[in-house]
């Protein structure tokens, strides 16, 4: 039996509906910590005007974001700050990791320095460059809204990643709370046994 | 300026004389002064009172290996007179295992973060010190990253914390 709409009435899936929602209202969370942070502000600010793709709302409080914008080198102390702030973020959220030193630690392969946040955290979007321009930071916001859209449900189904995750931080997995003390840590053990080039 | 302050000079010569065989040698004009560590801290004691009254620094420097050392720490203090502009470089060498110098935080509080930084870095123990905690690496970090030895991207401390999952979050 056909149905009869009027012509104002569109006929989506919920699903779509919440997409589109959230994709165009990405709040970021501006968790810069380095020379990224001053492109990151470039973005914002009236010449490249986030604002244009709906991501202008910068929050200083992960309570209300749902965009983390990890934007330049995070070491070993902050680590676990980071961690919180991801933790007291709302769902659905996403992650992009900013420029070299967030996504693999770039040219700081120090003791202190995290070698890539996503070793530790789940990161939807990478942005290669030393800083990268604003430009690439906005098309990696619009292809985050690509992946909203295409990718997302209204129950959150997309994130229950679990495989997909695991298998990128192989170096780490969870075995219980462990040592800093190097001789008492199995990780560490295996790191010294078998360095990476 | 105020007049009464002695100069370097004077105060060198008085510091020779009350504690025989300290080395003194001048380079471009920056005066060193190397005190074995037994006497460090009557030394720099003396020396505040001399009138330099500003520690500018505290550091270390990690001489492994090194061509011609014989002790594997310097120490590094950096003195300065606010009155007369008057700078001084005391060295204190100290050796493993255990490097330890008695702290000149009650000479001079801007000491203590210093020699927490150094301890922290070097693992050099200041005896006498309030507060000898790790001032920059992580409380649970159990090495001392700037000696020679240590390797420098470290022994895997960096990959060693909870991974957080898509569930988990």
């Amino acid at each position: 039996m056909a149905l009869e709409l009027p012509e104002n009435v569109v006929v989506s899936r919920l699903d779509e509906l919440a997409n589109w929602c959230r994709k165009n209202s990405l709040w970021p969370m501006p968790f810069a910590t380095a020379c990224c942070g001053i492109e990151l502000m470039a973005t914002g600010a009236a010449k490249h005007d986030l604002a244009r793709f709906g991501a202008e709302v910068f929050r200083f409080s992960p309570r209300q974001c749902d965009l983390m914008i990890v934007a330049g080198r995070v070491v070993m102390k902050m680590l676990p700050v980071l961690q919180r702030i991801w933790l007291q973020m709302h769902e659905p959220k996403w992650c992009i990791s900013m420029g070299a030193c967030a996504s693999t630690g770039g040219v700081f392969d120090t003791y202190s320095v995290v070698q890539g946040i996503d070793r530790f955290i789940p990161v939807d979007m990478y942005v290669p460059g030393c800083p990268p321009r604003p430009e690439q930071l906005i098309q990696a916001i619009i292809d985050l809204q690509d992946k909203i859209q295409r990718e997302g449900t209204i129950t959150g189904r997309e994130f229950e990643t679990r495989e997909r995750q695991l298998r990128k931080r192989a170096l780490v997995e969870a075995i219980g709370p462990l040592s800093l003390d190097a001789a008492r840590n199995p990780v560490i053990q295996r790191e010294l046994r078998f360095p990476r080039s | 300026m105020t007049t009464d302050q002695p100069a370097t000079a004077d105060i060198l010569e008085t510091l020779v004389a009350r504690f025989p065989g300290l080395e003194t040698s001048a380079y471009r004009g920056q005066t060193r002064i190397v005190v074995g560590e037994p006497a460090s801290l009557e030394v720099l004691s003396f020396l505040a009172a001399a009138g330099f009254d500003l520690l500018v620094d505290v550091t270390c420097v990690d001489y492994l290996e090194y061509r011609g050392a014989t002790q594997r720490y310097g120490l590094v203090y950096l003195l300065a007179s606010t009155a007369t502009a008057r700078r001084l470089t005391v060295r204190v060498f100290v050796d493993d295992p255990e490097p330890a110098v008695r702290s000149v935080v009650g000479v001079w509080r801007s000491a203590d973060w210093l020699e927490r930084e150094v301890w922290d870095m070097f693992g050099i123990r200041f005896v006498g010190h309030p507060d000898l905690r790790r001032l920059v690496m992580p409380e649970q970090f159990t090495a001392h990253p700037l000696r020679k030895d240590y390797p420098l991207q470290g022994r895997g401390e960096r990959h060693n914390f909870p991974v957080l999952t898509r569930e988990e979050g």
